[in-house]
């Protein structure tokens, strides 16, 4: 096994895996702290992106640039959508939640295959068939510049969540939604911003990712695993970890795919999940489930 | 059970018996159809309506046993009814397993849910690593005749098909209400409400909860090995797929969750919801292809919405038929 | 009102009158049907639905063309299988329910074996236009046919097109690596090569290294890096639309240019979508499939039909999808015609003694074996040359020459 094949996947799979992580990061934001299990992720990531082919194909806007629309617009879908569809279903019983969501997911996948047919969309974009050489090393140039992206969006929600006041109290709603309300934090309001700032990050990883990987209505469904399988290697509720998370996937799936059958990489994925799931519950980098 | 319900029953039970008798071969397909998702979501319901457990990957099981008892007949030239056995044990060893798992563990709610995803998403990659067993190409059964019914190989005509899966679903229904009033039932619906004061009471949770899995295992086995005799052909991708998983889920969460009559409610009212409105559009004109699914998933959002426990609990009230 | 009633009446009896009067003097007064209710069961929704259409435009085409051709009147009964199994049985069952005397389609091949044993039940001729898997003619059936290659059969026509084109181009590659789509039909089509290649010992190349991936995979780059490494003079490809423009991207990421690509006989890259989205880089890459013979009459007729439905598209865009499904057609209405008659067990009987040497697709005349597969369809290596998909072999059918190795070549 040639050091710069394994070398070139491996570095290509931690690159890729940073915008996964920030995928991820959405859901772990929403799910940290609104407890609604987000089935429709997926499909979120999946219209993102298509947005971003449409906003290429008409004003030719790279997606860089289109990150901005996209994530306002984004922001304001998943605010409305909490506000308005999710909010009573919080008290529900889980399967009641996933079932609302999956219904959600059903009208956005097929809507998306009425919209767009079921064929690959991309951008193409001059840089995304370039790439750095060093030595036999080749980094891709597209992927450095979404991993790039990719980071300083979860350095920035990072931030928000640290250092601001809205940041600390959409934190305190989620670690004690009894105490946060006798304070007399406006919850409601407090979970329909976290749906939305988790959104945004959809959006932006979604820009992101039409960069490295075409676009079909049936990805929805594939990226809401790999979100939930991220979050909960990563650890539910930490921002390291969905990133770590997402890492260690997408190295996973890189060097299994070398080593192993290429079309049994995902295998690995979900074997890596049940046995997070079974000896670490957690998470690498979360807190133990009270 | 009151006599109103057991009189309504009859009814329903003689209508089915005589289908086949009056209705066109079309119908009877769709009528098979509905059975069966009736006997898969009667039988993910004993572990999600009576226990609580939320499992989105019950297509392992209907994949497994059908594989296995396929897989018997293709290389073998063995039986159903004999290759039926190992198809429920391997069911049942991979509920075990999985419950073992889970409870052993503390996993429950959606950490749960994941793993019955992941389990079955596995296993759905893994079967098309098996050349054994066809691989991605498919494990192709011989029709050897559709003439006279066979039952011991389960070769026939379709009116056969619809007895044994009308004789599936009657007998799960029986079995479901057998285990309501049984002791196991309390225990579960004791489980389901709360777990933890259940286990204060001295219930052994972990035993009950296995109980479920492994039942619930075992009578989706059942589906499968039709699944496979029905079909003739299995495809890792579409058997083992989570779509799969969720189509067999719908019903019992549509009719309603935990109760006998939800699951077949849910399956005759979903199946002819997505015949109706393909008859629908064509009616208005509208032949775009892909309109169905949307208004089937909007339609699917707005009994989510409105009618949370499903349809029978409300259907029963008004008809004056709840307890 | 009574008066606006009579009035319809006396129309309704002249038109009466009128239609028995145009069939009177033939003497021929039929209780039968005088037309030919074909039920046409394609995925034209749900992920197939593309593909779905595109055949669909092959069944639209047909009455007309085949009402001058045959003098034979053709009614089209569309169902939508939704590119599911389940939907393609009842809606098989629903299509026959309302009259139809025989079924085609459906271009899927789990979705055929489900149709099939419907049309064996009810005694209803099916025949295919579009599915590659060998088990379907092999069940025993009485009623089903296939008018397309067995994945044995395409591998076969596939690799002996490889080495005439390797010796239209004066070229003899050492080393190939074969990399392949982890599905149904990639799976079948990878047993074929196993099976055959060995035995073609007049082909100079040999298979350093067999990769296969997930039809679902969003992301080749290991699979390209593994390919890439072994070094292999041109990569032989068997794919799907979606993965191959993905492969082809990788390549050029990787900065590997082999000879060429090559598809022994599988979709995507003549597929417009992968012209779409490539732009440049869609060139050179050599498909060789079953093709129609843009030389044969009926081609040309079916192309006129085509562009007269279709004024924006063009008909090389849609050639496997269009004629086969065209074909099918054909051959019922074929079948009628000789049989005069709609009843089933007779046009099944028909259809059996089909012999129709006026075809369009490429290769030997429409004959059926007693399995009811048709052997002997022919396939041309189709290269992408300037933003078309063109034939490129056997010389008779050609419109161009072969370029190979492709101009980006460049040795490691």
């Amino acid at each position: 096994m040639p050091w710069d094949l394994v070398l070139n996947v491996a570095i290509a799979g931690i690159l890729t895996g940073l915008v996964y992580g920030l995928m991820a990061l959405g859901l772990s934001v929403i799910f940290g702290v609104v407890r609604v299990v987000n089935f429709a992720h997926g499909e979120m990531m999946t219209i993102a992106m298509y947005a971003a082919v449409v906003l290429f194909a008409a004003f030719r806007l790279d997606p860089f640039l289109a990150v901005l629309p996209v994530a306002v617009a984004f922001f304001a879908f998943g605010y409305l959508l909490q506000a308005g569809l999710i909010n009573p279903f919080i008290t529900r019983p889980e399967h009641s939640q996933f079932m609302l969501l999956v219904a959600v997911a059903i009208v956005l996948v097929n809507g998306l295959l009425l919209a767009f047919g079921p064929d690959a969309r991309n951008v193409l974009v001059d840089y995304q068939l370039e790439s750095y050489a060093v030595g036999r090393i080749l980094f891709d140039k597209a992927r450095v510049f979404a991993a790039a992206m990719a980071v300083a969006t979860s350095a920035a929600l990072f931030a928000f969540f640290r250092f601001t006041r809205t940041g600390k109290a959409i934190r305190a709603c989620a670690d004690n939604y009894l105490g946060a309300k006798v304070v007399g934090l406006n919850v409601k309001r407090y979970y329909a911003l976290t749906f939305g700032l988790g959104s945004a990050c959809v959006a932006v990883a979604g820009c992101m990712m039409i960069l490295l990987v075409d676009v079909t209505p049936s990805l929805g469904p594939a990226y809401t695993l790999l979100a939930f399988v991220i979050v909960i290697v990563g650890g539910l509720g930490s921002m390291g970890g969905a990133l770590l998370g997402g890492v260690l996937i997408g190295l996973s799936e890189a060097l299994a795919g070398v080593f192993i059958e290429p079309s049994a990489k995902s295998m690995f994925s979900f074997a890596l999940l049940i046995l997070v799931l079974l000896f670490r519950p957690q998470g690498l980098l979360g807190r133990k489930v009270s | 059970m009151n006599l109103r319900i057991a009189g309504l029953l009859a009814l329903l039970a003689a209508a089915l018996v005589a289908l086949p008798l009056v209705a066109s071969p079309y119908v009877l397909s769709v009528a098979t159809l509905i059975l069966y998702f009736a006997y898969a979501g009667q039988a993910w319901n004993v572990m999600m309506g009576f226990a609580g457990q939320l499992s989105l990957g019950h297509s392992l099981y209907v994949g497994l046993a059908g594989y296995a008892s396929a897989g018997l007949f293709f290389h073998y030239g063995i039986g159903p009814w004999a290759g039926l056995w190992l198809a429920i044990a391997l069911c049942t060893a991979a509920g075990a397993a999985i419950g073992f798992l889970a409870f052993r563990f503390g996993i429950s709610g959606v950490y749960f849910a994941l793993l019955t995803i992941a389990f079955a998403e596995f296993t759905r990659i893994g079967f098309d690593h098996i050349k054994w067993l066809g691989g991605p190409g498919g494990l192709f059964i011989k029709v050897s005749q559709r003439e006279t019914w066979d039952l011991a190989n389960l070769r026939g005509t379709p009116e056969m098909f619809y007895y044994v899966m009308l004789a599936l679903a009657a007998g799960a229904f029986v079995l479901c209400w057998l285990l309501l009033r049984s002791r196991a039932g309390y225990y579960w619906q004791a489980i389901r409400e709360n777990e933890e004061a259940a286990q204060a009471l001295g219930i052994n949770t972990f035993r009950w909860k296995m109980l479920a899995v492994v039942v619930s295992a075992a009578m989706t086995s059942l589906a499968g090995v039709f699944f496979a005799f029905y079909y003739n052909n299995l495809f890792p991708e579409q058997v083992f797929h989570i779509s799969r998983s969720i189509e067999i889920i719908l019903g019992p969460i549509i009719g309603g969750i935990g109760t006998l009559f939800g699951p077949i409610l849910g399956a005759a009212v979903l199946t002819v919801l997505a015949d109706g409105i393909t008859e629908l559009l064509a009616a208005l004109g509208l032949e775009i292809p892909g309109v169905k699914q949307v208004f089937y998933g909007l339609v699917l959002l707005v009994v989510v919405m409105f009618l949370p426990n499903g349809i029978w609990p409300t259907l029963a009230r008004r008809l004056g038929l709840s307890k | 009102m009574t008066q606006r009633i009579n009035r319809r009446q006396f129309n309704q009896a002249a038109a009466g009158l009128a239609a028995a009067a145009a069939f009177a003097p033939f003497g021929i007064v039929r209780a039968q049907a005088a037309k030919l209710k074909v039920g046409v069961l394609l995925p034209r929704s749900g992920v197939q639905g593309f593909i779905g259409q595109s055949c669909q435009k092959g069944a639209d085409l047909a009455p007309g063309v085949i009402k001058e051709m045959l003098g034979v009147d053709i009614e089209l009964m569309n169902a939508d299988t939704e590119s599911n199994v389940d939907t393609a049985r009842t809606r098989a069952e629903r299509l026959i329910q309302e009259g139809a005397h025989v079924l085609v389609g459906p271009f899927d091949s789990g979705a055929a074996v489900a149709i099939a044993q419907v049309a064996e039940q009810r005694g209803v001729p099916f025949v295919i236009n579009i599915a590659a898997a060998p088990p379907i003619t092999k069940q025993g059936y009485k009623f089903v046919f296939r008018n397309f290659q067995t994945a044995i059969d395409i591998v076969r026509n596939g690799l002996d097109l490889i080495g005439d084109l390797f010796r239209a181009s004066n070229v003899a590659p050492r080393t190939a690596v074969f990399m392949h789509v982890n599905d149904t039909f990639g799976q079948a089509m990878a047993k074929g090569i196993g099976a055959i290649l060995p035995g073609r010992t007049q082909l100079p190349f040999k298979l350093v290294d067999t990769i296969s991936y997930d039809p679902a995979a969003k992301d080749l780059t290991v699979e390209i890096s593994k390919a890439r490494a072994s070094n292999p003079d041109f990569l032989l490809l068997v794919c799907r639309l979606n993965d191959a423009i993905l492969l082809r991207r990788e390549m050029v990421k990787q900065r590997w240019n082999p000879m060429g690509i090559i598809s022994p006989g599988s979709p995507g890259m003549y597929e417009e979508q992968y012209f779409k989205t490539l732009g440049k880089l869609s060139e050179y890459s050599i498909s060789n499939v079953p093709w129609y013979n843009p030389k044969a009459e009926l081609t040309a007729v079916v192309e006129k039909a085509f562009l007269k439905q279709n004024p924006k598209d063009k008909l090389v865009f849609h050639a496997l999808n269009v004629g086969f499904t065209f074909e099918a057609i054909l051959i019922a209405a074929d079948a009628f015609k000789r049989a005069r008659s709609t009843e089933p067990k007779t046009l099944a009987e028909a259809i059996r003694q089909t012999n129709i040497a006026k075809k369009m697709m490429l290769g030997a005349p429409i004959k059926f074996s007693a399995e009811g597969q048709v052997e002997g369809i022919g396939s041309a290596c189709v290269q992408n040359l300037g933003g078309i998909p063109t034939v490129v072999l056997p010389q008779g059918a050609a419109t161009a020459k072969p370029v190979f190795p492709a101009p980006y070549y460049k040795k490691a």
